[in-house]
């Protein structure tokens, strides 16, 4: 298995922990990533309210590269906003037979075209789709019997357009966690809105659905993230949040390779905000455990 | 005789020429066969905080009332969540249109408007330039552009956290100027448009 991978800003700096154990955990499962070279900025959440074409154009500009340099592979992105944002690209130059014109000549400011031939996939849905619990399952050294594990999938992983799960009932990690021996935690806060980028200019909205996401996730040991905004969100403010116990909240790839026998180190566990000494000797009983 | 200081509703409002991709008739386009079912005030995570419900914010824009609606907090508020128009049974593209007046609002709002687009406009302007986002440089450049100084305040633990994490650090510098023939083009396109 083969992707073209955009991994985003975000991956880069403060979620480097996400690149590192994307790549690491699908490495062994046989995955092989081809990045594209000079990726630039999707946009994230703050294009859309500066400029229509550049919504479509900044992300169109990646897909060109990608389908130039990649051609026939998927694009494969961890990050959520980043998905979104590509994936819509097609969406929308469906829906309105003018756009690919408007785009690609944008694009022709750098001599790039974009065909809309590339597919976007989440990193979520190449795990619980094209990758499988089972190959997940033939990976596991350390079983991650008796860890409660709340799956949180956030927003634009399954909305508005619903690819590979449901989108108000999002079940797609569950298969994955329990494949590692994990309990899944049965919440309906998984698909909630993490406030996003309102904890930048609305951090006390932000903070009440962060409040009540980690009130409904305190059965858990850990919360699972796909998106580095909604990783942030859930990690960093707990104390703002005014949520008394902290509770560790990890990137899903960084489980998996807990799980698949990765060491701390190489799982980046130490650049995560939010792991408590409870989930770690919780983590060191697995591995005693092993068999 | 009373002179009526309110204009007139009207349900076929005029169309302006905007400057920001069609103003406020396009977005009314996006919105014409709301219902007022509600749904999508329903279904928002943050409508407890907004002044206008949404299904009220698109009443008034459906009546015109530009004015009213750009002194709303309620389009600020939104956190591109898309459970409304997932959950639109007129399948209204709700999200995009709350992203369309914070295009308005930014462009052709008042002072108050203009400030609350400034944390997007830096954030773009950071990818301008440097063709990936620096989230340090773009942070400062965005506590700058507020002329706020307790804000910085209120990043204090975060910034410390990251910090502590090594995580704070510039960037990388290749694909510097990479997006600058893009954004212009699109500059002149929209300009154009």
């Amino acid at each position: 298995m083969r992707y073209a991978y955009y991994p985003g800003c975000s991956l880069e700096a403060s979620a480097e922990e996400y690149d590192i154990s994307t790549r690491r955990v699908l490495n062994r499962l046989g995955v092989e990533l081809s990045e594209i070279a000079d990726w630039t900025c999707c946009g994230a959440s703050a294009v859309e309210p500066v400029s229509r074409l550049l919504t479509l154009a900044l992300p169109a500009r990646n897909l060109a590269l990608a389908e130039r340099d990649a051609a026939g592979l998927d694009m494969l992105v961890p990050c959520s906003a980043c998905y979104l944002n590509h994936l819509r690209v097609s969406r929308e130059c469906a829906a309105d037979r003018t756009l690919p014109g408007r785009i690609n000549e944008a694009l022709g400011a750098e001599g790039l075209s974009y065909a809309g031939k590339i597919r976007v996939r989440h990193l979520l849905d190449v795990l619980a789709k094209d990758i499988g619990p089972e190959a997940v399952a033939a990976q596991v050294s350390h079983r991650l019997e008796g860890l409660v594990v709340a799956p949180y999938y956030g927003c634009q992983a399954l909305r508005p357009f619903a690819l590979f799960d449901d989108p108000e009932h999002p079940r797609s990690m569950d298969a994955l966690i329990s494949a590692l021996g994990a309990t899944v935690l049965g919440w309906d806060m998984g698909g909630r809105c993490c406030g996003a980028s309102l904890m930048a200019t609305r951090r006390d909205v932000a903070l009440v659905s962060v409040a009540a996401i980690l009130e409904a996730a305190a059965g858990a040991d850990v919360i699972v993230t796909v998106c580095p905004m909604c990783q942030m969100n859930l990690e960093a403010y707990q104390s703002q949040a005014h949520h008394a116990n902290t509770i560790s909240v990890l990137y899903l790839p960084q489980l998996l390779g807990l799980a698949f026998g990765l060491s701390d180190g190489q799982t980046l566990l130490d650049k995560n905000l939010a792991v408590t000494d409870a989930l770690k000797s919780k983590l060191r009983a697995c591995e005693a455990a092993r068999i | 005789m009373k002179k009526n200081t309110h204009p007139l509703i009207s349900f076929t409002p005029e169309t302006h020429q905007h400057a920001v991709d069609g103003g406020l008739a396009a977005i009314q386009g996006m919105v014409r066969a709301c219902m007022q079912c509600g749904t999508c005030t329903a279904s928002c995570p943050n409508a407890f905080a907004m002044d206008l419900a949404p299904r009220q914010m698109w009443r008034l824009l459906l009546f015109g009332l530009q004015q009213e609606v750009l002194e709303s907090r309620t389009f600020w508020l939104c956190s591109s969540c898309y459970s409304c128009t997932l959950r639109c049974p007129r399948g209204l593209p709700l999200t995009a249109a709350m992203a369309a007046l914070k295009r308005l609002a930014g462009a052709e709002g008042d002072h108050a408007n203009r400030k609350k687009a400034l944390f997007y406009q830096e954030f773009m302007r950071n990818v301008e330039q440097n063709g990936r986002v620096q989230e340090m440089g773009f942070m400062c450049h965005y506590f700058l552009a507020m002329r706020d100084p307790l804000l910085p305040l209120e990043y204090t633990p975060l910034g410390l956290k990251l910090l502590g994490k090594g995580k704070l650090h510039l960037g990388g510098s290749a694909q510097r100027g990479r997006l600058g023939p893009l954004f212009a083009k699109v500059r002149s396109m929209e300009g154009a448009s």
